[in-house]
This record gives C-alpha cells, structure tokens and sequence, in this order.
C-alpha cells in the first residue's frame, strides 16, 4: 500500500522544510450539535501549494474551511494556519464563500465589490485625493487586471454571468495580497468551459502571487490538471497526498471503510463508483 | 395670519414667492426642518434599500403613529414618544433579526409588531378624551406649529445619527452586500446590523414629525430607491439620494404653504413622479439598448 503523506519530491520537501506551511491539522477534530463530523485529521498545505478538498455531501468540507478561519473551534487536536492559531491571520487570508450569487437587482459594481475586500473593514471616510487612497485604488486595478476582469467590472455584478462574477469574487478575496486562498465550490455554478478557465486562473494566480490554494470541489476533473495536492474527507476522517495517489481505489475503500471503485476515462477523467451518498461527477460532460 | 398667508395665493412672481416664503418663523422654522430631516432620511434611506429593509422600515414608521398618540395622552412632548417608541421599535426588530429565523418567519413577526402597533395607537387616541384634533397630522404630517425648540432637538439627533452611519459607512457596506465575506474579514456584522436598526429608527422618528408616521416612506424610501436605479456607485448614490429628497421635501412645502392641500401629500407625490419618471426613462433606455443589440446581431 502506498504511504500517501511521502509522495512528496525530495525538492518539495526541502522548500516545505524551509517555510512555514500555509495550514497544519495534527489529528484535528470537529463536533457540531454533539455530532463528530471528522476526527483524527492530519494534513499539511504547504506554501504556494494548490489543494483540492474532495468528498461527499456532509463530510464536512465547508467545516473544514471555517475551522482555517477561526469561524469553529477544535473539539480535539491543534491547528495552525499561517504559523499561528486559526483566526489570529484574517487580514492574511482571502476568502470566497460556498454558492454566492448576485441577482439582476444587486445595484453595486464589481469594482466596489473588490474595493471593500480591500478597505471594507476600516472605519471612518477616507479623504479624497490622499495618497492611501490611491494606492488602493491602484491594487484593485491590479488585481481586476489579473483576473481578467477590466471589461466589465464597471457595470453592476448583478447583471454579469455567473463565470464574470466568479472573477470578480476572486479578485476580493485576492485584493490584500492573501498568503492563503480558501476557495469554498467556486466551481459549481459554472458550465465547463469556465470551470476550466477558472481552475487555469487559480492554478497561475497560485504560482505567480506564490499563495497557498485550498479548493473545495464537489468534481474534481475539471482541476485535476491544475493541482498539487488532494485532502479527501470521508467516513469521519481525512486522507491527504497527490491526487493519483489518493484517487485510487484502494486508499478510498479505506477511508471510506467500504469499496469504491475508481474508473479512468479514456480521456483521463475519473470517476469514484460505489459512494454511499451523493455522486462524485454529476451529469454528462459532451463537448 | 396663518390663513391670511395661506390664502393669499402665488403672485407668480418667483422673488416676491420666495421672499413670501421666508416671511413667516413658522414657515422658517419648517425649511429647516424640513432640510435636516430630508439629508438625514436621504442617508439612512439609502442603506436600508441596499440592505432590503424598506418592510422593517415601514414597521418603524407604523410604531412612530401610537408614540405620537402616547405622548399626546401623556401631556409630554410628541419627539418624546416618537423617539422613545421607534427606539424601542428598532430594539424589537434587532431581536427578531437576531433570533436567526428564516425570511419568511422573520418578515411574519415584523408584520405582527406592525399591527399590534396600529391597534395601540389607535387605542391611546380613544383613550384621549375628547378630539385629539391632531391624529390626522400625526398620521399624514404637518408643516405648521414646529418650534425653534423643535428644530434644534432635530439638528442634533441628526447630526449624531449621520456622523455614525459616516464613522460606520464602508464596514456597513460591506455587512450589507457581502455580510459573509465581511465576517470572515473580522468586521461586526450583527453589531452593525443592530446599530443600523437604531439608526433607522431615529430617521423615522424624525421624518415622522414632519410626513407623519405614514407617509415616512416618501421620503426615506422613494428617493434612496430613485437614487440606487439611477447609479450603482456608492458615494454619488447616497448624494443623489440626499439632492432627491432635499429637493421634493422643499417644494412640497413651497406647495403646501400656497394652497390649501398638506404638505405630505405633496411630497410623497412628487418622490413617487420622480421614481415613476426614473424607472420608466431605464425601462425605456434598455429597450432601446436590446433592439439595438439586435440590429446589431442581424447586421
């Protein structure tokens, strides 16, 4: 059997070594309402690393996250993110919350929007024509521009697509220069070719501003091509390692505690069989 | 001289109208009433349409009517019960919109507060013995009879509640358009929320002595609605939407003061012309746009 935590390369290993890692659990666990919703979780994101986070409905993805951002206390275990504990590093974190849409009566631009992941926390009004005031308005062209977003984020988010205002999203959580991405299924609402220009985004943000990346995913083929790393929570624990190491059928039956089947496709997608709750790649893909 | 003034009419002739206007301290001391209370409604009213509060707004405005009532019946004066009411109003809200219901049951308790309000105003005024002449101007407004005293209390409450939307302004714009992102990002989201609600209620307290505790929406709502269909940027929103109801709220008055119809059916008029006018000029505009798209396709 495979050891998933020593698939690491040695040069990866050094560069961790040197660096604090982004996220670190040491058997970690969550109870919500007197109910363990994972336990005994270990895994390291290191810096600059691109993460998946995988699994079924209620295995406790989104906990996952809240736990990063000090929202739920440990039950059990320590954490330490950013080399401190969780929620002592907000202004260090960018964050983009599960299934969050503007309908076409949102009356706010795009650039407002990531304007406030900027400022949006100090109080007081900033006097017009001061230099600070510049300098942000400077970054959030910045950031607009990496994004790819210049074109329309002057008109109001309500009446962009769902893949436009995805961008913009991105460019919030990214606009304080973030050395930790927490990405909660910025996928899911997208057709398939803007989830793959959007894990494209992610994956050169990733490497360019050198931030860690943790994505929750409910299909991974879409970034299969673009990540690091997988966490993969189910049955109450969490397996950690490459994807082709834990995508397997051997390292899911385990954690699972039940066999699972995993199918490659002729074009390389993957496909998980025999999940006891909700399906691991929903629809077809055609074209 | 109330009356002779009110009916000698408009000479058309816009110098001596204006000066008419300014002649009398009752007619003074209603501009600038009317002034504070259309720049602090103007503010206020713009937050609470972005945060799509306009019904917690509207309960405010219905619990102003039986503080008004109350204070009459107590002898004590009507800013007193205005204040105290909506203040307490804004404490009950706060604890509704706290409790974490659902939107529907949320919207459900506001609606029962709103008609347990109407019914005990209505009692304190049976319960004041003889005509309390004044129900119809507690309801619907009234220009005349508001004290230099009056002015004053209105100037600081104002200035208190617009300094603290100014202090709280980018955290509340971002408590209301991204309340989750804004939470993770450290800002006190529930505390905002709450402080907004209080705020709000002082602008109803206030604009209520002057629309009366029903037609509030007129100036709170309509301009600051105007105003977010007219630009989606923040700043230039809430100047529009101070301008909006500065401007209806001095005309109306003007109106008033020249015939014999009150003064906030005028401006609650006048708000509504120009939101009508907005909303069909956008409705008009896109149209306009999608046909050119069109053509533009078929080119």
């Amino acid at each position: 059997m495979i050891d998933p935590t020593a698939v690491a390369t040695p040069a990866k290993q050094e560069a961790e070594a040197r660096s604090e890692p982004a996220v670190a659990f040491d058997s970690a666990a969550v109870r919500l309402g007197g109910r363990t919703i994972w336990s005994d979780v270990s895994v390291t994101v290191g810096e600059a690393d691109f993460v998946a986070v995988l699994g079924p409905n209620g295995a406790g993805k989104s906990t996952l996250i809240k736990v990063i951002l000090g929202l739920l206390p440990l039950a059990a275990g320590s954490a330490s993110v950013l080399g401190r504990p969780p929620g002592d590093s907000k202004g260090r974190i960018g964050y983009l919350p599960q299934r969050r849409s503007f309908d076409t009566g949102t009356r706010i631009r795009g650039v407002d929007l990531v304007q406030l992941g900027l400022d949006g926390a100090r109080w007081g009004i900033p006097l017009p024509g001061a230099p600070s005031r510049r300098r942000d308005a400077a970054r959030v062209h910045e950031v607009i521009e990496l994004v790819g977003a210049t074109g329309y984020a002057r008109q109001p988010i309500g009446e962009l697509s769902g893949g436009e205002q995805q961008r913009l999203l991105i460019a919030q959580a990214l606009v304080r220069r973030p050395k930790l991405l927490l990405l909660d299924e910025p996928l899911d609402s997208l057709d398939l070719s803007n989830q793959a220009a959007v894990a494209a985004l992610i994956r050169r943000i990733c490497e360019e501003e050198q931030v860690a990346v943790l994505l929750v995913a409910h299909d991974i083929n879409p970034i299969l091509g673009y990540l690091d790393r997988v966490i993969y929570l189910a049955g109450g624990g969490a397996i950690e390692g490459s994807p082709e190491d834990v995508i397997t059928s051997g390292t899911l039956s385990r954690l699972y505690g039940a066999p699972i089947e995993v199918l490659r496709a002729s074009d390389g997608r993957l496909v998980v069989v025999g999940q006891p709750e909700a399906p691991f790649v929903h629809g077809d893909r055609h074209g | 001289m109330v009356e002779a003034a009110i009916f000698q009419g408009l000479s058309w002739n816009p110098v001596t109208d204006l000066r008419e206007l300014f002649t009398y301290p009752f007619m003074v001391n209603a501009l600038e009433a009317g002034t504070i209370v259309a720049v602090m409604a103007g503010v206020t009213g713009w937050f609470m349409v972005l945060r799509r509060q306009t019904f917690a707004g509207h309960t405010l405005s219905v619990i102003a009517f039986p503080g008004a009532a109350a204070a009459s019946l107590a002898g004590v004066p009507l800013a007193v019960g205005y204040f105290g009411f909506c203040g307490l109003g804004a404490l009950a809200l706060a604890g509704i919109a706290g409790s974490r219901r659902s939107l529907s049951a949320e919207s459900a308790a506001i609606g029962s507060l709103q008609a347990l309000a109407l019914a005990l105003g209505f009692l304190f005024v049976s319960l004041y013995h003889g005509v309390l002449n004044g129900v119809d101007s507690l309801l619907f407004g009234t220009f005349l009879g508001i004290t230099s005293g009056q002015v004053a209390v209105l100037l600081v409450v104002a200035t208190a509640a617009v300094s603290l939307v100014a202090i709280a302004a980018r955290p509340l714009f971002f408590a209301s358009v991204d309340a989750e992102v804004a939470r993770a990002g450290g800002v006190p989201v529930r505390l905002l929320g709450f402080g907004f609600l209080l705020v709000l209620g002082l602008s109803v307290a206030e604009t209520s002595q002057i629309t009366g505790a029903l037609l509030v929406f007129a100036l709170l709502v309509t301009p600051a609605a105007t105003a977010h269909q007219l630009t989606p940027r923040p700043l230039l929103g809430i100047a529009l939407s101070i301008s909006l109801a500065l401007a209806v709220t001095w005309l109306g008055l003007a109106l008033a003061y020249f015939s014999i119809y009150p003064v906030g059916f005028y401006i609650t008029s006048l708000s509504f012309g120009v939101y009508v006018l907005v909303r069909g000029g956008r409705a008009l505009r896109s149209r306009r746009r999608a046909t050119a798209g069109l053509a533009l396709e078929a080119a």
